[in-house]
């Protein structure tokens, strides 16, 4: 693995590099030129950076209107400000009006750590999701997140883009290809799925090579679009492994596995466990410390996989059905 | 561009009429709000705005939102006098699968800016649009419409300093202040006087006109922008319910539905009233 990344740094690096290229592309922010890694943007499109100060929902509003007149704004502000402030205008000025604006929600989950849950944003995408028409992406490393960047920016259509300011190794090959609305197996295994997404992936990666180690062959999805979700990819993981571990740096309730749950449970049940932050506002702690208090981690992980295919031995249920 | 004001007049009392036999058809509707603002939607598509129904994306065009989504009558029968929709069409108003929804949706209605109906969404989408006129070093302008009791949402107040911050002299506020919201007045409800005033502490230059005098309307409009480098404010007065007896200045009409009989006695007034 790479020394851990601050993914912020692809992104604005990518941004950049998609503003260079087309004009339209604009960055609005909220008082969040710092903390959106914006700086060099503004030195480089001072024009193009527009700063409508601590006001969330005139900062969607002005990003749909500029997307009106013809530009492609980055919305570019603390995940939990915009995605909760502003819910109404990304519903209906940007979702429901089919505007092509990017939010971006930075420093999102629990990265913000010691402080609070006041600037946790652990109920992003279970708000999004919920919005019709949304795209909603997580990418888990630098190499995804600069890919996610081009894509929404290539993509004619409001889209979400969830990036964390918590280190990350690289998950991703040089060589990586991100399409948006596919899940991308980053470890084949017929034993038991790990789903997961943005700041889990890597442990979930991790949580397979210790379950390896004990003769338990783990398949790694990384679900960065979770909206829409990958359907095929869902199916064919119950199908072909028999239970599904889904892990994500947000609330159990309606995240990722919600997501996956809806697909599991009409098309094809198995059995799955839901790891993330329990319907509980957070201690304090820093990030990685509440990552390990709520068990979002490898050790999380490999337990609840351990935990599905031992419910499956003692169930007599087989790992592989059909064929 | 209509500038003759018996003709404005007579458009806006047929916009009046259309509204309410819309609102009588579809059994819903916010009549009193139509009638208020059917002068400022006359003036300002026949009157003002560049804008070509042929061609309702061309980008050049002139932007107007329609913050208060809730008077959709007068807003689709003024998109129809001015080429947008077939008047004919206007009877499907919010009828099963009709384009014409209780408020209005850019993606199926023609000349339709933003998708509004959440109150105190249009500033903020207009200071927008205005920004990226500026970028571009664009001609066209940027009107908004908003109802009075709507100012009462904080998103306006974010977005009248934004406005102002940025100098947007292409940026037109228009008030249809007619003093009333769903549940009485406004100024019982939640007090907005001294509202020229609280403009002009936040930077806009602001006018008020009389917002059923179309020779007022006319004039603001054509002395726009009214500052350098400041977003603009007219204030229109008006009376909810203009121009029917029964149903001017009464809060109920907010969202009360006429009767046949009814829809015939405002005809018949509207009609005497018509130059």
């Amino acid at each position: 693995m790479t020394a851990p990344a601050d993914c912020r740094v692809a992104f604005s690096a990518a941004l950049m590099d998609v503003a260079a290229a087309d004009p339209r592309i604009v960055a609005v922010a909220n008082d969040s030129v710092g903390s959106s890694n914006l700086k060099d943007f503004r030195r480089r499109f001072p024009e193009r950076l527009i700063d409508v100060g601590i006001a969330e929902q005139n900062l969607v509003g002005v990003a749909a209107g500029l997307a009106n007149g013809g530009k492609i704004p980055f919305v570019c502000a603390a995940a939990c400000f915009l995605t909760a402030r502003a819910l109404e205008q990304i519903k209906v000025d940007c979702a429901y009006s089919r505007r092509n604006v990017k939010l971006c929600g930075m420093a999102s989950g629990m990265a913000y750590g010691e402080l609070g849950p006041t600037h946790h944003s652990i109920e992003d995408l279970a708000w999004l999701r919920a919005i019709a028409g949304l795209t909603v992406l997580v990418p888990a490393d630098p190499i995804e997140t600069d890919l996610a960047v081009r894509a929404a920016a290539a993509f004619d259509g409001p889209v979400f883009l969830r990036i964390s300011r918590m280190k990350v190794p690289a998950v991703h090959p040089d060589d990586y290809r991100f399409r948006i609305g596919r899940a991308v197996c980053l470890r084949q295994g017929s034993d038991v799925t790990l789903a997961a997404n943005g700041t889990v992936v890597w442990r979930a990666l991790e949580a397979a090579r210790q379950l390896a180690a004990e003769g338990i062959s783990a398949r790694v999805l990384n679900f960065s679009t979770v909206q829409p979700i990958d359907r095929e990819a869902i199916l064919r993981a119950a199908e072909e492994t028999g239970g599904i571990v889904a892990a994500e740096e947000h609330t159990v309730h309606g995240g990722l596995g919600s997501a996956i749950a809806e697909v599991v449970v009409g098309s094809r049940p198995v059995p799955m466990r839901l790891i993330g932050v329990p319907g509980v506002f957070a201690p304090t702690g820093s990030a990685e410390w509440l990552m390990e208090h709520f068990g979002i981690t490898a050790a999380g992980i490999r337990a609840a996989a351990l935990q599905l295919v031992e419910q499956r031995v003692s169930h007599g249920t087989p790992a592989r059905t059909g064929n | 561009m209509v500038t003759d004001i018996a003709e404005l007049a007579s458009l806006a009392n047929r916009l009046r009429r259309r509204s309410l036999e819309m609102v009588h058809r579809a059994g819903l509707g916010h009549p009193g709000g139509d009638l208020s603002a059917a002068d400022i939607l006359v003036t300002l598509f026949l009157g003002v705005l560049g804008i070509d129904p042929l061609q309702p994306s061309a980008p050049n065009r002139d932007r107007f939102i329609m913050s208060k989504g809730h008077s959709s009558a007068a807003y689709y029968g003024v998109l129809a006098i001015a080429g947008f929709l077939p008047e004919s069409g206007l009877d499907t108003y919010m009828q099963p699968l009709s384009m014409l929804n209780g408020h209005p949706d850019r993606n199926k209605v023609p000349g339709v800016e933003a998708n509004t109906g959440a109150l105190g969404h249009g500033l903020p989408i207009a200071v927008g649009a205005a920004m990226a006129a500026r970028i571009d070093h664009a001609a066209w302008r940027t009107f908004v419409l908003t109802g009075d009791g709507e100012l009462q949402e904080g998103s306006n107040w974010e977005a009248a300093m934004a406005a102002a911050h940025y100098g947007l002299d292409n940026l037109t506020l228009v008030v249809d202040r007619n003093g009333f919201q769903q549940g009485g007045a406004t100024e019982s409800t939640m007090r907005l006087h001294p509202l020229a005033e609280k403009f002009r502490a936040f930077g806009w230059a602001v006018r008020e006109v009389d917002g059923h005098d179309h020779a007022q309307l006319l004039s603001v409009f054509h002395a726009l922008p009214f500052e350098p480098a400041k977003p603009n404010c007219v204030i229109a007065r008006t009376h909810k319910g203009k121009g029917v007896s029964f149903i001017e200045d009464r809060a109920e009409w907010h969202h009360r539905v006429p009767t046949a009989a009814e829809v015939a006695a405002a005809i018949r007034e509207l009609e005497a009233a018509t130059p």
